[in-house]
């Protein structure tokens, strides 16, 4: 109460509005960083970034724009902890619309970021419920190395990359074993080979200086990679397998420049991973998927390397998911683990908003006996800040503290409920449009009886 | 050698006895009486487990047929549902009652398209059994005979989504793709045991991508729309005349024409004995095939899958055309690429007939949370749907497609006790059953691990038992 008067206070000499700097007040405001949310809340935001938020009260300069969120839920914007987004349009026989490679002759050397449309209209769809990053992962082609994922926001601009190059993409599990040619013992040797080929490059070859666009180019995170383009003059032995751009782009993955992300689900599978790690100590993994986790959260929590986990999974819908269950998440968070929650195999093109509705699913759990869930607070860190964690970019963006990116969210709601909805978004401080292609056609449709003119002139 | 001679005179006495009646008719031959082929060889034996009287009493109540009572009282006995009302209802002798301050009661959900069985889980090549995709036309082949009941899928419709009966149907890479089957989801050895007693067959139809993609790939017909729309007229055409030859049989006897078990299921769906249930996503192929089903007298129970039926709402109203739609899928394929949130709502608002479907195994077990949403995006584009009456789309309107609304789908005195105690607002992400009973039989308890169905695939297995 004495928080509102305050801000009627400020409001009552307010300046014409300023783009650059905006208040949200009145809102039950949710920071994601597992803290429970905060009735009344206020976020600051000033030139793109978050000056701060929380339960506070803040001397707004004047001409500060202030957003009544009063009855609405505030949070950071969704972080899709991993997907496709952008890199399909129509999934199934649609020439054009989808952008993955299936056959080609490189693999890790491929880099996500050139594949991304930020036109796409399942970018446009996530953006408009609220999701604002995602870490997009490439498809595995002919081999276990996918290739370099990317950080992208959802913004209504052409300069989707927040962070290129971010991460290594491997297949070690049932996926991999097939890419190797049918079993795990293939894939195991491949990936070995692999980084003994990258280490020795890393030997012999002297970086050359890359000429492509940087970080005061695009409004982008400076990526800890170095160039992965190497003098004709690095050494090579004679039984290599892999090409040269392949070879080289597992260089900074080898050095821990570059996260290397392995995707396996089976509790073998993820315990050979923890091996790799005691291996090669520099190597920073992250593993991807992990539905029977739980059954080794322990020896995971040890290791100290994160998660991203599908929400929900509880079918044995492979032969490396038998033990899957909906407290797989939230035992392996109890038992120390650092999880955080992605779509794995499951339309990771475009259903990410079915993030938050999972997240409310792994909250329902508590309420159930012999099952564990997570915390409300947990669950929306799950889908905002602990992905961008696991990658290092907890400091960037996935929260509401002093000095993150202003990707802000205003939901109808409570945001882990399907039923409530985004209705204001903001990326780097900058208010995006919430119009899709299907916003239009509910226009065009939602009242049918015939008029003077047919549908197509509804516009 | 005595005995045989005077059998052999007996026979002789008979057919002279047969010869003169003829004769003193002065009519032709008399043609053989015709035979009744068996409708159904594959009979259901499922049989109801027993249960107790009870009452839920203190609940709010969502009977399925649009009427809500807070502080309400649910009663049911020997299978049925006995009554339904508010705080003063009586309760029989020796009834359980239970609490139900702060839970819901609904009827239990119809999932009115799943492949729960024939696609299970684990989804391996050697239990993949949804698609005969050997011919577009395939009408003879039957889901029920595809069905595993061992598949671990069923236990989670049931725990963590509250479904208590489903269709399971053939997939969609025919044109015909074969009869479907009403499953009671009550565990069981065989699919005879979980049948649906006295649901009628379906029979899956399909238009659009996939029946072109499947065999124009492999250069057969059909390989374009209109191949798909010419086939499938073409097989109309054949199960007609099919039909005469069998009415005429049935009329007059004589000699029985030649079974043909393709056209068996069609001629069934001309009598109207088997419901059409039809997978088609765009608007302007689903008038097509309301056309068809006009030319050639059959009715469509229903559309599946629909995503663009709020192009023609108005022409499911007028047709009596229900519609299976998602909450919010869109673009995973063209057909599916003009998705709206709003579609559900937006059919129910016309007048059509509504439901939500989950064709997946996982989107199955969050049905109640897939109508949420479509309710709220309905209400935000201005469609005030009542919570009560959105539980339509779940039970009472999946159980009209499958001509069993006379026994289930509703909390109504005298149907299947098919009930769903969830521990709080079901259209709530924070929610979940807590106890299902199927007629009357408890068959989930989250309170007692022995109240948990176990597939036989899942024995001895990593989680054996554990809350999945």
């Amino acid at each position: 109460m004495i928080r509102r008067l305050f801000v009627a206070l400020m409001l009552a000499g307010a300046a014409p509005v300023s783009a650059q700097t905006f208040a949200i007040v009145g809102g039950t405001v949710a920071l994601g960083d597992g803290s429970q949310p905060i009735p009344n809340g206020m976020v600051v935001v000033r030139d793109g970034r978050i000056v701060a938020a929380g339960d506070i009260r803040m001397k707004l300069p004047p001409g500060t724009q202030v957003i009544d969120a009063t009855g609405k839920w505030v949070t950071p914007g969704i972080v899709a902890g991993f997907s496709r987004l952008g890199l399909s349009e129509v999934d199934l026989s649609a020439e054009g619309s989808d952008d993955t490679t299936t056959n080609g002759p490189f693999s890790a050397a491929l880099d996500v970021t050139t594949s991304i449309n930020p036109l796409n209209t399942p970018i446009a769809v996530n953006r408009a419920d609220g999701i604002t990053r995602a870490l997009v992962a490439p498809n595995a082609g002919k081999s276990i190395f996918a290739g370099q994922g990317a950080v992208i926001d959802t913004g209504a601009d052409m300069d989707p990359i927040t962070a290129p190059r971010k991460f290594q993409f491997v297949e070690l599990g049932e996926t991999g074993k097939d890419k190797a040619g049918g079993s795990r013992s293939s894939a195991y040797v491949l990936f070995h080979n692999a980084l003994r080929e990258a280490a020795e490059l890393g030997r012999y070859a002297g970086p050359i200086q890359s000429r492509r666009l940087e970080a005061e180019e695009r409004p982008a995170v400076r990526n800890p990679n170095e160039s992965r383009e190497y003098g004709l003059e690095a050494r090579r032995s004679e039984d290599v397998l892999l090409t040269r751009f392949d070879a080289a782009a597992l260089v900074p993955v080898l050095r821990g420049q570059q996260y290397l992300f392995v995707h396996v689900e089976k509790a073998r599978d993820i315990l050979n991973v923890l091996d790799l790690k005691r291996e090669f100590p520099a190597l920073k993994i992250v593993l991807v998927g992990a539905t029977e986790g739980w059954t080794v959260a322990d020896r995971i929590a040890r290791a100290g390397v994160p998660v991203i986990a599908s929400a929900v999974n509880d079918l044995p819908a492979s032969f490396e998911q038998i033990a899957a269950t909906q407290s797989n998440v939230g035992r392996m968070k109890a038992a120390g683990v650092h999880v955080a929650i992605g779509t794995i195999d499951d339309t990771d093109t475009r259903n990410i908003f079915w993030e938050r509705q999972y997240a409310g699913n792994l909250v329902a759990l508590q309420r159930v006996p012999g099952a564990t869930g997570v915390s409300w607070g947990e669950a929306l860190a799950m889908i905002t800040s602990r992905p961008a964690q696991a990658i290092g970019m907890g400091g960037e963006i996935g929260s509401l503290a002093a000095g993150r990116r202003a990707d802000v969210v205003i939901w109808s709601g409570d945001p882990l409920e399907g039923s409530s909805a985004a209705e204001a978004v903001f990326i780097d401080g900058v208010r995006q449009p919430l119009e899709t292609h299907q916003t239009r056609l509910l226009q065009r449709y939602r009242y049918l009886p015939r008029r003077d003119l047919p549908e197509a002139y509804r516009h | 050698m005595g005995l045989s001679k005077a059998a052999a005179a007996l026979a002789l006495a008979a057919a002279g006895g047969l010869l003169s009646g003829c004769a003193e008719l002065g009519g032709k031959p008399k043609s053989a009486p015709a035979i009744r082929i068996n409708e159904d060889p594959y009979p259901s034996t499922y049989v109801r487990y027993p249960g107790v009287p009870t009452v839920i009493r203190h609940a709010t109540v969502f009977d399925g047929d649009g009427r809500r009572y807070d502080d309400g009282t649910v009663v049911f006995a020997d299978g049925a549902i006995q009554a339904v009302g508010g705080p003063g209802l009586p309760a029989p002798a020796r009834a359980v009652e239970i609490d139900g301050t702060g839970k819901w009661v609904t009827p239990g959900i119809i999932d009115v398209h799943s492949h729960l069985g024939d696609y299970p889980s684990p989804s391996v090549e050697s239990l993949s059994d949804g698609n005969e995709a050997t011919s577009p036309v395939r009408p003879e082949v039957w889901a029920e005979h595809s069905v595993w009941p061992q598949d671990p899928g069923f236990s989670r419709a049931l725990v963590n989504g509250g479904v208590t009966t489903l269709q399971i149907l053939p997939g969609s890479a025919n044109l015909f793709g074969g009869r479907s089957v009403v499953l009671k989801n009550v565990p069981a050895r065989t699919v005879q045991g979980m049948k649906f007693p006295g649901a009628p067959y379906g029979l899956k139809m399909a238009c659009g991508e996939n029946p072109k993609r499947v065999y124009g790939s492999k250069d057969n017909m059909p390989q374009t729309r209109m191949g798909n729309i010419a086939l499938t007229r073409q097989t109309w055409i054949k199960a007609q005349a099919y039909k005469r030859k069998w009415d005429k049989y049935y009329a007059n006897g004589g000699d029985m024409p030649e079974r043909d078990l393709a056209m068996d299921t069609l001629k069934g769906v001309l009598e109207g004995k088997i419901l059409i249930h039809n997978h088609c996503y765009r608007a302007d192929e689903m008038a097509n095939m309301i056309d068809m089903s006009k030319e050639f007298g059959y009715h469509i129970a229903a559309f599946h899958h629909a995503v663009e039926a709020y192009k023609i709402a108005d022409l499911l109203r007028e047709n009596d055309i229900c519609a299976a739609m998602w909450a919010d899928w869109y673009g995973f394929k063209m057909e599916s690429y003009d998705a709206v949130k709003e579609n559900i709502p937006l059919v129910h608002n016309s007048g059509a007939c509504a439901m939500v479907h989950s064709d997946d195994p996982n989107g199955i077990q969050r049905l109640n949370q897939e109508v949420a949403k479509a309710l709220a995006d309905g209400r935000r584009a201005g469609i005030n749907i009542t919570d009560e009456i959105a539980w339509e789309w779940l039970s009472r309107n999946p159980a009209k497609a499958l001509g069993i609304l006379d026994k289930t789908g509703t909390l109504t005195p005298g149907k299947m006790a098919d009930v769903v105690l969830w521990n709080g607002n079901p259209y709530s992400d924070y929610t979940r059953p807590e106890r299902v009973w199927i007629d009357g039989a408890e068959m989930y308890d989250a309170n007692d691990p022995k109240r948990r169905p176990v597939s036989d695939f899942e024995l001895g297995q990593p989680g054996e038992g554990d809350v999945k």
